[in-house]
């Protein structure tokens, strides 16, 4: 099995945005013709996150995932808003094949679990977002980095797994926009210590990044934004995803 | 009309998706008058095993959809948990499956060799075994999305129509009469997905 590729779309208020270290949204362009040109690529998975839902308080566009689920063919993990098991199994039906939880699994636990139990853990990626602290720990933030939890990374994700996420996205909140590569110690970290597959996110600049991540780090699958939607020194918005061939050579060196 | 059965445990929306890209009528419902009228039907899903099989004996379709597959050779697809409800047992669960399938649900154990991650998720590429409606004799490089902690085993090695491997050999998919069945989803696997769903659509029907 080749690792997949993904490219993670942000949302906000219905426009497709790119963040740098989660702020400072850039207007990239319409989600739905983003998410066309994907599949035209025939990308391996879409990881799409509404970065306002949570903490403006708001339920998932349903409108908007409908249309996203009726372009994809291919699986299309969904977050942002995503608070118990009736929302969640309402955007299974729209279509999405998985959905993403992230403050819910630091503040409601018991719901999460829930999901796991009533959709299955395949269904159930919990996202970790990740910031390091001064003494080279890593501490999971929630309502989109602005929320300090005091919770440890690994102890997080040890305790998700345990609650039945079948994956992990992992984010370093420090690389996110800024293409300097991934946090491989970060993702290290976690994927040496629970047995899901984790989803790197946050850094990617290039193909060799990806490679890395893999590679180094352990990760079962690469997410990038940036990568996929900036072209060029000046951050041109130009939508790219590596072809099969390109992925195959990429991971299956050496093997 | 080909009936999506909605077991209310399903992305059943991705289905309904895919047979509208290839020009098909595909309609989720629950009645059993409407599937009874289909002329073929799909039975996918995702969650646990007992959760869908509790759910098609609570709302009385275990019958009707017995009555459709068995005695009126209806085709039908399943499709990864819609699959492994064709099964007469699960290691997920205690409820018993259809049955049409001499098969049993097993979670993946890997004895010889490294422990590798559950569940199974991403691309994998699979091997056809024998002739069967879903393949061609010449299709090379088949690759689709596989989401998924268990797995099927056929007690008749003839009912496999496709293997691939995670650790060990596992049936991909499977083809016995009018029923054919994927491991994979389909209506995530880009082209080689709508391959599957044109392919089930050609499957000879009952009329």
């Amino acid at each position: 099995m080749i690792p997949r590729v993904v490219p993670a779309l942000l949302v906000q208020d219905g426009a497709l945005v790119k963040t740098t270290r989660f702020a400072d949204p850039r207007y990239v362009g319409d989600p739905i013709n983003a998410v066309r040109i994907f599949n035209d690529k025939e990308a391996d998975e879409l990881v799409l996150l509404d970065i306002a839902a949570t903490r403006s308080g708001r339920d998932p566009d349903e409108a908007m995932i409908n249309e996203v689920a009726s372009e994809a063919f291919m699986p299309v993990a969904y977050g942002g808003g995503v608070r118990d098991v009736q929302t969640a199994t309402r955007l299974i039906q729209l279509g999405v094949e998985k959905v993403i939880v992230n403050s819910a699994a630091v503040d409601a636990p018991d719901r999460v679990e829930e999901i796991a139990r009533h959709l299955g853990s395949s269904t159930l990626v919990v996202s970790i977002d990740a910031k390091r602290r001064d003494d080279g720990a890593f501490e999971v933030v929630t309502r989109g980095g602005t929320h300090e939890t005091g919770l440890d990374v690994r102890g997080h994700a040890r305790r998700v797994v345990g609650l039945g996420a079948g994956e992990i996205l992992l984010t370093a909140v420090d690389r996110d926009g800024t293409r300097q590569g991934y946090d491989i110690d970060l993702v290290r970290s976690v994927s040496t210590l629970v047995d899901v597959p984790v989803i790197a996110c946050g850094g990617a600049g290039s193909l060799a990044d990806l490679e890395a991540v893999v590679r180094i780090g352990g990760a079962a699958a690469a997410a990038a934004g940036s990568l996929f939607v900036f072209h060029g020194r000046h951050l041109a918005v130009l939508i790219t995803y590596p072809s099969y061939e390109e992925r195959e050579r990429l991971f299956r060196r050496d093997d | 009309m080909i009936a999506i059965v909605d077991h209310g445990m399903g992305n059943l929306g991705s289905v309904e998706n895919m047979l509208r890209r290839i020009g098909a009528d595909g309609r989720r419902t629950a009645d059993p008058d409407e599937i009874k009228r289909a002329d073929r039907l799909v039975l996918a899903g995702i969650g646990a095993f007992d959760g869908a099989a509790a759910r098609l004996r609570e709302i009385g379709l275990m019958d009707v959809l017995n009555e459709l597959v068995l005695e009126r050779r209806v085709p039908v697809l399943g499709v990864c948990l819609g699959m492994q409800l064709m099964a007469r047992t699960s290691e997920e669960g205690s409820h018993a499956g259809l049955g049409w399938l001499d098969a049993e649900v097993r979670r993946f154990v890997f004895r010889d060799g490294p422990t590798l991650r559950l569940p199974h998720m991403g691309w994998e590429s699979i091997q056809p075994v024998r002739p069967s409606p879903l393949f061609d004799a010449d299709d090379q490089d088949l690759r689709f999305y596989f989401s998924h902690g268990y797995h099927l085993v056929c007690h008749d090695p003839t009912d496999v129509a496709a293997v691939s491997t995670y650790g060990y050999e596992f049936a991909a998919a499977v083809h016995r009469g009018n029923i054919v069945g994927t491991q994979f989803h389909p209506e995530k696997s880009h082209h080689f997905g709508m391959d599957v769903y044109r392919r089930f659509l050609r499957l000879p029907g009952s009329a």
